[in-house]
């Protein structure tokens, strides 16, 4: 190799070509140039993403404005689209799931992180985030066939118990969002069980035994020492959890009954923005109603992109503090 | 008075030990059911034809979904060539040339399109080649299921060549190699089996997606010859099974739910008993 003086010279043209020379001989800029443009490709396809629904959903954003929003007529036939039943049916299942999934999955994490002997714990971890692995069409399969009767024959119970709330009133056939809740849960809880339990198990151990030391019991500990050192980390595993569960589509779409209305109660079928662009969108004619299909998109992409961020924030936040 | 004190702690301590163990219970016990119960409905009308035969005409029994296993399986190959390319080289990227805000911005968007619906991502397929195209296709649905796979390969990919010992590479380099020469000889074979792994994970996780599926490749009762034309593949069948008034297609949809699963899990088990014993798991 010749041997170039490497000085404040070496700077002259003639050097920076013989170096990007060499450096092309060897590969390296070839590898660098092609892996960034794989890079650049995925930041480009994300934009243009976000630019095409934003493009294809302009008929509907200049008609109807931000109205869209707030308005519950959807008559694809009169040409009146307003999204606000859908938005209804997205947060009420996601809330309904997160009652139940925040419960369970936090006491299972808990269960996993601090208490099961850490063979068992291994197990039962795999198991769980194998539950994650199973496509969401095959929980819709499962939900009509089994939680729907199931519902509907544990319905007495439920209005006997909870019927004095409005959220338990009227007819119930089964499909509802009652049933959309329950799904999503079953869907969500692997999240929040294997986030929250990495989290606790990052919270030192001599926290533990400060606590134990003083006399505190083994819940006592958990519950007032370990679990608020691991607050961050949890909320944002249900944060995760959340943002899932409001573009989750076909499990909703096979259970929650697919009727644009607003009711109070849980009973009464609802539907959700995703299960109304699946159930539409290739019947959508004319210009207007794939518009305001896709404008349905644009809103859940939105949504979902400020949960996950805030998400990221709180579980990277306590990661780095927990390994620091 | 302190004695109660102290019972009431102790019984509070047992009630709510147990109750997370009840918690755990219920939620590996959900999975359990859920096999048990796909197999042995599944198992029932699993037979030869099944596997080898088209969809018969409503009304008629027997049949089967064969031209949604092919649909599938050529949706999942599309799928691989549109995704893994740029998944893998942005991965290195990722891993070998990005500097701290490069780094930052790239993570942040695969996070962002990671975290995109999946039916946003048919809606974008969509207009990106079925409304230019005027019609439905196999390509257009492994395009979708391919965008589905980049930011997670790009994640893996990063984070099984990060996982490679730095003496490696500097063994490689001083020895002359160049950084490429090194990456292509030592860096990424000792990286390869993790990078595979995470690959068919991933493959698994978009094998079972349908909603990108419903207005790219759209459905269809009889082969799909060639990329140009609508086919149907195994979980938009399940669905469209599932949701129709028939019983004997309701069979027919736990069977497909079966194969689907069985697939899906068997991908699982095997890459997370390879992943284990190598360290890190790419979520």
């Amino acid at each position: 190799m010749p041997a170039f003086p490497r000085t404040a010279t070496s700077a002259r043209p003639s050097w920076r070509a013989w170096s990007f020379l060499q450096g092309f001989q060897s590969g390296d800029e070839v590898a660098h140039g092609l892996s960034f443009a794989a890079a650049a490709s995925v930041i480009l396809i994300t934009a243009f993403l976000a630019l095409e629904l934003y493009r294809n959903s302009v008929l509907t954003r200049e008609k109807f404005g931000w109205a869209f929003l707030f308005t519950k007529v959807w008559d694809p036939v009169a040409g009146q689209f307003g999204a606000l039943p859908f938005i209804y049916g997205t947060v009420v299942s996601s809330a309904v799931a997160l009652s139940i999934a925040i419960p369970l999955g936090v006491g299972a994490a808990i269960f996993l992180a601090e208490l099961a002997p850490a063979r068992l714990s291994a197990v039962l971890t795999f198991l769980i985030e194998l539950l994650a692995a199973v496509p969401s069409v095959i929980f819709g399969l499962l939900g009509i066939f089994i939680l729907v009767p199931v519902l509907r024959a544990a319905e007495p119970i439920l209005r006997g118990v909870l019927g004095w709330a409005p959220l338990f009133q009227g007819p119930f056939y089964g499909v509802s969002l009652l049933s959309g809740g329950v799904v999503l849960a079953i869907m969500i809880v692997p999240f929040i069980i294997s986030i929250s339990r990495e989290v606790i198990l990052t919270v030192p151990g001599d926290q533990r035994e400060a606590a134990l030391a003083l006399g505190a019991t083994r819940w006592e500990t958990t519950w007032k020492v370990v679990v608020p050192n691991a607050r961050k980390g949890i909320t944002g595993s249900v944060f995760l959890a959340l943002a899932r569960s409001l573009g989750e589509t076909m499990a909703v779409t096979m259970v929650i009954g697919n009727d644009p209305k607003i009711n109070a109660s849980l009973f009464a079928p609802g539907y959700s923005i995703a299960a109304v662009i699946a159930n539409e969108f290739t019947e959508a004619t004319g210009d207007l109603y794939p518009s305001a299909l896709i404008e349905l998109g644009l809103v859940l992409f939105g949504l979902t992109i400020i949960i996950n961020g805030m998400a990221r924030l709180l579980v990277e936040s306590t990661m780095s503090k927990g390994s620091a | 008075m302190k004695s109660f004190h102290n019972t009431r702690r102790k019984v509070v301590n047992v009630v709510m030990l147990s109750l997370t163990g009840v918690c755990t219970l219920i939620a590996a016990g959900t999975l359990v059911f859920i096999l048990s119960y796909l197999f042995i409905h599944g198992v029932r009308s699993l037979n030869w034809e099944f596997l080898t035969k088209l969809p018969t005409p409503v009304g008629e029994t027997g049949g089967g979904m064969a031209n949604a296993i092919i649909g599938s399986a050529k949706l999942l190959f599309l799928a691989m060539v549109v995704g893994i390319p740029i998944g893998f080289l942005g991965g290195v990227y990722l891993a070998e040339f990005a500097g701290t805000t490069t780094s930052f911005v790239l993570r942040y968007t695969t996070d962002l399109l990671n975290g995109v619906p999946s039916i946003v991502i048919g809606i974008f397929a969509y207009t990106l080649i079925v409304l230019p195209q005027h019609h439905f296709s196999t390509f257009a649905g492994g395009v979708a299921l391919g965008i589905m796979m980049i930011p997670i390969a790009v994640r893996s990919s990063a984070e099984f060549l990060r996982a490679v010992p730095g003496s490696l590479r500097e063994g490689a380099m001083a020895l002359g190699a160049s950084k490429t020469k090194a990456l292509l000889t030592v860096v990424i074979p000792a990286a390869k089996n993790g990078i595979m792994t995470g690959i068919l994970l991933n493959l698994a996780r978009v094998a079972g997606e349908t909603a990108p599926l419903l207005f790219t490749s759209f459905s269809n009762r009889y082969w799909s010859p060639g990329w140009d034309q609508p086919t149907a593949a195994l979980p938009v069948m399940i669905f469209t099974y599932a949701v129709a008034p028939y019983d004997d297609w309701h069979q027919q949809a736990w069977s497909a739910g079966f194969v689907l699963l069985a697939l899906v899990l068997a991908v699982n088990i095997t890459a997370r008993l390879i992943l284990s014993k190598r360290g890190p798991v790419a979520h």
